[in-house]
C-alpha cells in the first residue's frame, strides 16, 4: 500500500507520454488526488498511535546492509500528507501551464514520488537517494520553467545542496561504520545508536551540516533566494513547502534519535542556530523590496523556529512535557509552513503571471482591482505572521512555550528573544500589504486581474487547512505527540 | 501537550460581557444608518468575538488567541478604508505597538509553563521563584500595551483613523477594556510578586494624569476623546494594581457607555460636518437635540460631575489609596474635568451652521447610552455596592467615601466652571503631540530596526553569499589553473613518454630490414655476444 502510494507517482510520469496532449494536465491531477486519498487512508489507518504502520522491508543492495525499508508513523504521515496535498495544489494551479506541460507534468509526478519516498524511507541510503533525487529534479524545473537568471541560479541551487548531500553521505557513512553490524537501517540505528564520543560529535556535524544546508540554516541559505526568486510558482512552491522540510525532518527522524548524546552535548549550539535563523531571517526578510525574495527569508525565520525548538528538546534536564511540546511545535510548523508558504509563493506566481514583477513598490492598490487575490493574500500574510486561527500560531505557540517551558536557563532566553520574531515578521507582511495591497494604485497595478478559477481552486485549499490546524489542531497534534513522546525520551537516553 | 480548559463566566467575565454585547448592539445599531459594508459587519463581530473570547478564557493560550485575533480585527478596521495610504499606515502603527507588547503574553506563557506547570490563569500566583516574576512582567507589559498605557499610547491616538463606529466599539468594551480586565484577573498573581502592584497601580495613575493633560491640549474631538480614554483606563490599571477590582470594573463598565456615545456622537457630526476639528464643530450640539443632549451628558459624566456614573465610579477606585496616589489621582480627575469642558463647550457655544441630520436608527443607542451614562453610578451606592463586590468576588466594604465624593465632585464643577470662564485651555506643544511617544518609538525602536535589517540584507548579499561565490569563483580559478599549468605538464608527459616510445619503436625498426643476410649477420652478433657472456661470468 505504502509502496504503490509512494510510485504510484513515477508510474504515471512513465505512462504520461502515452496520454493524449489533451488530458495531460486533468491525468495529474487525478494521480495527484489520488495520492490524497491514499495518504489520507493512511492516516485515518494509522490513527493516532504510536509506532510505524506499513512496514515494509525488502533486501536491496545486501553488500552494504541497505534495504528497501520504507514505514510511516505521527511524524512522516503529516509531512506525507503535506506532500500529497501541495503537489495537488501544484497540478491544479498548472492548469493552464503553456510551455511544455507534458514535460512538465512528468518532472512533477517524478518529484512526487521522490519526495514522499523520503518522508518514507527507513532506510539511510534510501533517504539518501530520494534526498538526492529531489535535488536534481527541482535542478531541471528551475533550468527548464525558470525566470529571469534561471540557469544561474539553478545551478547554485544543484552545486549547494548537492554539496550538502555530499557531506550528509558522509555523516551516514559515519552510523554506518559505527553500527555493529554495519547497516544503513535506521530502526536498527535507532535501537541501538552507534557512535559516542568525538567521533559522534564529526557525525552529527557532517549531518547537521548536510541536513542544514537544506532546512536552511543561517549561513548556509544563501542558495535560497534565487532559487525562490527565479522558480516557477509551483516549483517555488514544492521548494519552500515540501523539499526544505527534508532537512527538518532528518534532524527529527536521524540526527536526534540516532546521535542523542551528540544531540544533548551540542544542544546549545543548535539552539543559537535556530535563533540566529529566527531573527536573522526575519530582519533581512524586512529589507526586501523583491515580494518573492521576501518570502524566501521569511522561510529561513520559520525553519528556525524548527531548529529552535528541537535544540530546545536537547536539554535532557529541562522538564520534559515540554520539550515533547517543543518537538510538537517543530513538527506542527514544518506542516503549517508548508501549507502558508505554498500558498504565498502561489500568490507570487500569480502576480508574476500578470505583472511580470515582484518588485514591491511598483504595486499598490491591488485590493481594488482583485479583491479576492487581496484577501487570500491577507489570510496568508497573517496565518504567515502567526495570527490565532491559523496554523502558523498552533505551531509558534507551542514552540515558544516549549522552548521557554523546558525551564533551562539557555532555552528560556533564546526562546524569550526568539518571540521578537513574530513581531518582525508582522512588520515586514504588514509592509507588503501596505506597499501592494492597500493603498493608492501603483504602476503596475493596471495589470493585475483577480486570481482565476484553478489558482482559486489551488489556493483555497491550502488556506483552509491553514484554517482548520488552527481551529481544530487536535487531530494533527495526537497524531504528532507519541512521536515526539518517543522521540523526547531518545534524546534523553 | 497542551488542552484548552474551555471557557468559563465568573461575575467579572459576565460583567464584561454583558458590557460588550451592550455596547456592540448600540455600535451596530446606529452603524446601520450609516450604510456599512459586510466586509464591515463580519470584522466588527469577529473584533467582538475575540473579545468575548479573551474575557471567558481560563488559561493563557485561549486568552492570547483571543487578544491577537482582537488586535488583527483592530487592524483590518482601522484600515477600513484601505485606498487611503495615511489610514493604512496608522492601522498599521496601532497594530505593531499592541503587538510588541503582546510579546510580553507569549513569553509569559512560556514562563508560565515552566514555574507553574500550567497555564490556567488560576495557577499563575503559585508558580515558583523567579518564574513568577516573569509572568507577572510579561503579562503587565501586554496589559499596558493593549489598554494603551504610557508608554504604549500612542497607537490609540492612530486608531482615530478607523470610521467613528469602529472607535466607539474600540475605545470602550474592546481592545483597551482587555487590558484592564486582564490586570483584575490576574490581580492574585499581581499581589504575589510583590512589586507588580505598585508598578501597575503608578502606571495607571501616571497615564491618567499626563494623559488627561494631552487630552486637554488637543484641538481634535476624536484625539481629545482618544487621549481621555488612555487617562480613564489609567484609573481602572489603578483600581486594578491597588486591589480595588470592583471599583475598577464599576468604571470600565461606566466609561464603556460614556465613551462610546461620545464617540458615537462625534460620528455623527463628521459625517454631517466632515470635521472633527474642534472649531469646526462650534455650535455643532445645538443643531440636533438628540445628539446635543446626548453628548452633554456623555461629556457631563465624563467631566466626572456629580450625580453622573464616573463621578460615583472613579472615587470607587480611589477609595482607600495611600496619599501619593490617591493626589495623582485626584489631579487627573480635575484634568478629565477640564477636558471634559473643554470639548462640551467647544460644540455648545452658538454659532451659525448647516442642520445636523441623524438617522432615527441611530439616534436609538444614543438615548440609551445616554441614561447609562447617567444612571451607572448607583454601581457605587452602598446599597448596590455589596451585591456588586459579591458578584466580582472582591471584599465587601470599599465602594466610594463620602468625603471624597464631596471633594471630587467640587472640584469637578469648578474645574469645568473655570474651563468655561477661561477663553483659552493651555495646550503645550509636548502635550498637543502625545509627549512625542511615536516619534520617540520610531527614533528608538523602527529606525534602528530598519537599519539593522538593511545592514543585514547588504550583509547577507555582500559576505555570507559573497563567501559561496568566492569559494565558486576559486574553485572555477583552481579548475582554470590545473587547465592552464598542470595540465600542460602532465599532458606534456604523457606526450614525452610517447615521443620517446615513438623514437624507441624507430630505432627498433632498424635492424628489422627484411634482409636474410642482415639477420644472419645479427645473429652471429648475438651469438657471439652470448659466448663472450658465458666465458666471462665462467
Amino acid at each position: 500500500m505504502l509502496t504503490v502510494a509512494i510510485f504510484l507517482p513515477a508510474a504515471a510520469a512513465v505512462a504520461l507520454p502515452a496520454v493524449p496532449r489533451r488530458a495531460v494536465p486533468w491525468t495529474w491531477i487525478a494521480v495527484a488526488l489520488a495520492e490524497v486519498a491514499l495518504v489520507t487512508w493512511m492516516w485515518v489507518s494509522h490513527g493516532t498511535g504510536a509506532g510505524t504502520s506499513y512496514e515494509t522491508s525488502t533486501r536491496w543492495i545486501p553488500s552494504v546492509g541497505a534495504g528497501y525499508h520504507v514505514g510511516v508513523d505521527g511524524l512522516s504521515l503529516p509531512l506525507l500528507a503535506l506532500t500529497a496535498v501541495l503537489f495537488a495544489a501544484c497540478a491544479v494551479y498548472s492548469l493552464r501551464q503553456a510551455r511544455r506541460p507534458r514535460a512538465f507534468a512528468v518532472l512533477f509526478l517524478f518529484l512526487e514520488t521522490v519526495c514522499l519516498g523520503l518522508f518514507a524511507a527507513l532506510d539511510l541510503l534510501l533517504f539518501f537517494v530520494f534526498f538526492d533525487l529531489s535535488i536534481v529534479g527541482m535542478y531541471f524545473v528551475i533550468l527548464l520553467w525558470g525566470h529571469g537568471d534561471r540557469s544561474r541560479s539553478a545551478l547554485k541551487f544543484f552545486l549547494y545542496t548537492f554539496l550538502g548531500s555530499l557531506v550528509l553521505l558522509l555523516g551516514f557513512i559515519g552510523l554506518y561504520l559505527g553500527a555493529d553490524p554495519n547497516t544503513f537501517d535506521m530502526v536498527e540505528l535507532t535501537r541501538d545508536p552507534p557512535l559516542h564520543g568525538g567521533p559522534a560529535g564529526l557525525t552529527l556535524l557532517a549531518v547537521g551540516i548536510g541536513l542544514g544546508i537544506k532546512t536552511p540554516v543561517v549561513p548556509f541559505h544563501t542558495w535560497l533566494p534565487p532559487a525562490h526568486t527565479d522558480a516557477p510558482a509551483a516549483g517555488s512552491a514544492i521548494l519552500a513547502g515540501v523539499m526544505l522540510k527534508m532537512g527538518a525532518y532528518g534532524f527529527v527522524r536521524i540526527a536526534m534519535p540516532m546521535l542523542p548524546d551528540a544531540w544533548r552535548r551540542y544542544a546549545l549550539v543548535v539552539l543559537i542556530v535556530g535563533l540566529v535563523g529566527v531573527l536573522y531571517g526575519a530582519l533581512v526578510a524586512l529589507a526586501q523590496d523583491d515580494v518573492k525574495r521576501l518570502v524566501a527569508y521569511t522561510s529561513v525565520n520559520h525553519m528556525g523556529y524548527v531548529v529552535l525548538a528541537l535544540g530546545a528538546a536537547g536539554y535532557a534536564s529541562g522538564d520534559a512535557a515540554a520539550r515533547r511540546l517543543a518537538v510538537t511545535g517543530a513538527v506542527t510548523q514544518m506542516v503549517s509552513h508548508g501549507l502558508i508558504t505554498g500558498a504565498l509563493f502561489l500568490l507570487c506566481g500569480v502576480l508574476y503571471d500578470r505583472a511580470g514583477s515582484y518588485g514591491l513598490g511598483r504595486f499598490g492598490g491591488i485590493a481594488g482591482r482583485a479583491p479576492a487575490f487581496a484577501g487570500l493574500t491577507a489570510v496568508a500574510a497573517f496565518a504567515s505572521l502567526g495570527l490565532p486561527g491559523l496554523s502558523g500560531f498552533i505551531a509558534e505557540f507551542q514552540i515558544f512555550a516549549g522552548t521557554i517551558g523546558s525551564g533551562t536557563a539557555a532555552a528560556a532566553v533564546a526562546g524569550a528573544l526568539a518571540i521578537t520574531g513574530i513581531l518582525i515578521t508582522a512588520a515586514l507582511f504588514l509592509r507588503v500589504l501596505h506597499r501592494a495591497v492597500l493603498g493608492p494604485p501603483g504602476e503596475l497595478t493596471g495589470r493585475v486581474t483577480d486570481v482565476r478559477r484553478p489558482e482559486l481552486a489551488a489556493l483555497l485549499p491550502l488556506l483552509l487547512l491553514s484554517l482548520l490546524i488552527g481551529v481544530a489542531p487536535r487531530g494533527l497534534l495526537d497524531t504528532i505527540e507519541p512521536l515526539s513522546a518517543a522521540v523526547t525520551a531518545l534524546v534523553g537516553r | 501537550m497542551i488542552r484548552l480548559a474551555g471557557p468559563a463566566v465568573d461575575g467579572l467575565s459576565a460583567v464584561l460581557l454583558v458590557t460588550l454585547a451592550a455596547v456592540l448592539a448600540a455600535v451596530l445599531l446606529f452603524a446601520a444608518g450609516e450604510r456599512y459594508g459586510a466586509r464591515f459587519h463580519g470584522l466588527m463581530l469577529l473584533f467582538a468575538a475575540a473579545m468575548a473570547v479573551t474575557v471567558t478564557a481560563t488559561d493563557l493560550l485561549m486568552l492570547l488567541m483571543g487578544w491577537e485575533v482582537m488586535g488583527a480585527m483592530s487592524y483590518a478596521l482601522i484600515a477600513y478604508v484601505w485606498p487611503d495610504a495615511d489610514r493604512v499606515r496608522s492601522a498599521g502603527v496601532a497594530f505593531l505597538t499592541t503587538r510588541a507588547a503582546d510579546m510580553g503574553l507569549y513569553a509569559a506563557a512560556g514562563f508560565a509553563l515552566a514555574g507553574a506547570g500550567s497555564l490556567r490563569l488560576d495557577a499563575l500566583a503559585r508558580a515558583d521563584g523567579p518564574w513568577r516574576d516573569l509572568v507577572a512582567a510579561g503579562i503587565v507589559v501586554s496589559a499596558l500595551g493593549k489598554s494603551a498605557q504610557l508608554p504604549f499610547s500612542f497607537w490609540l491616538a492612530r486608531a482615530m483613523a478607523g470610521p467613528s463606529p469602529v472607535s466607539a466599539l474600540l475605545h470602550s468594551a474592546t481592545m483597551v477594556a482587555a487590558g484592564a480586565y486582564l490586570l483584575m484577573r490576574v490581580h492574585p498573581l499581581l499581589a504575589a510578586t510583590g512589586w507588580a502592584e505598585a508598578l501597575v497601580s503608578w502606571a495607571g495613575a501616571a497615564t491618567a494624569l499626563v494623559l488627561g493633560a494631552v487630552a486637554l491640549a488637543q484641538r481634535d474631538l476624536k484625539q481629545l476623546l482618544a487621549a481621555s480614554t488612555c487617562s480613564q483606563i489609567g484609573f481602572m490599571v489603578l483600581g486594578a494594581g491597588a486591589g480595588s477590582v470592583s471599583g475598577g470594573t464599576a468604571q470600565l463598565v461606566a466609561h464603556a457607555a460614556v465613551k462610546s456615545l461620545l464617540f458615537l456622537c462625534a460620528g455623527a457630526w463628521l459625517s454631517a460636518l466632515g470635521t472633527e476639528r474642534l472649531d469646526g464643530l462650534r455650535g455643532a450640539a445645538r443643531r440636533h437635540r438628540v445628539a446635543g443632549a446626548a453628548f452633554g451628558a456623555g461629556a457631563l459624566a465624563l467631566a466626572g460631575v456629580p450625580p453622573l456614573s464616573l463621578w460615583v465610579t472613579k472615587d470607587a477606585v480611589l477609595a482607600g489609596l495611600p496619599a501619593g496616589l490617591l493626589a495623582v489621582g485626584l489631579a487627573a480627575s480635575v484634568l478629565s474635568a477640564a477636558y471634559a469642558a473643554k470639548a462640551l463647550f467647544a460644540v455648545f457655544r452658538p454659532a451659525e451652521g448647516a442642520a445636523v441630520r441623524v438617522p432615527v436608527l441611530g439616534q436609538v443607542p444614543l438615548v440609551v447610552l445616554a441614561v447609562a451614562s447617567g444612571v451607572l453610578g448607583v454601581l457605587g451606592l452602598p446599597a448596590v455596592a455589596g451585591a456588586w463586590n459579591r458578584m466580582l468576588g472582591a471584599p465587601d466594604g470599599g465602594g466610594a467615601d463620602a468625603r471624597l465624593l464631596v471633594l471630587s465632585g467640587a472640584l469637578a464643577v469648578v474645574a469645568v466652571a473655570a474651563v468655561g470662564a477661561a477663553r483659552r485651555v493651555p495646550a503645550p506643544a509636548w502635550a498637543a503631540e502625545w509627549l512625542y511617544l511615536e516619534r520617540a518609538a520610531v527614533a528608538v525602536v523602527v529606525r534602528p530596526a530598519f537599519a539593522a535589517a538593511r545592514a543585514l540584507a547588504r550583509f547577507d548579499d555582500r559576505i555570507v553569499d559573497g563567501a559561496v561565490r568566492g569559494v565558486a569563483r576559486g574553485g572555477r580559478r583552481a579548475a582554470g589553473l590545473t587547465g592552464r599549468r598542470a595540465e600542460i605538464r602532465v599532458d606534456g608527459a604523457v606526450s614525452a613518454i610517447g615521443r620517446a616510445a615513438r623514437g624507441l619503436g624507430a630505432l627498433a625498426r632498424y635492424p628489422q630490414t627484411g634482409q636474410v643476410h642482415v639477420y644472419f649477420a645479427q645473429a652471429a652478433v648475438v651469438l657471439a655476444v652470448l659466448v663472450a657472456v658465458a666465458l666471462l661470468a665462467g
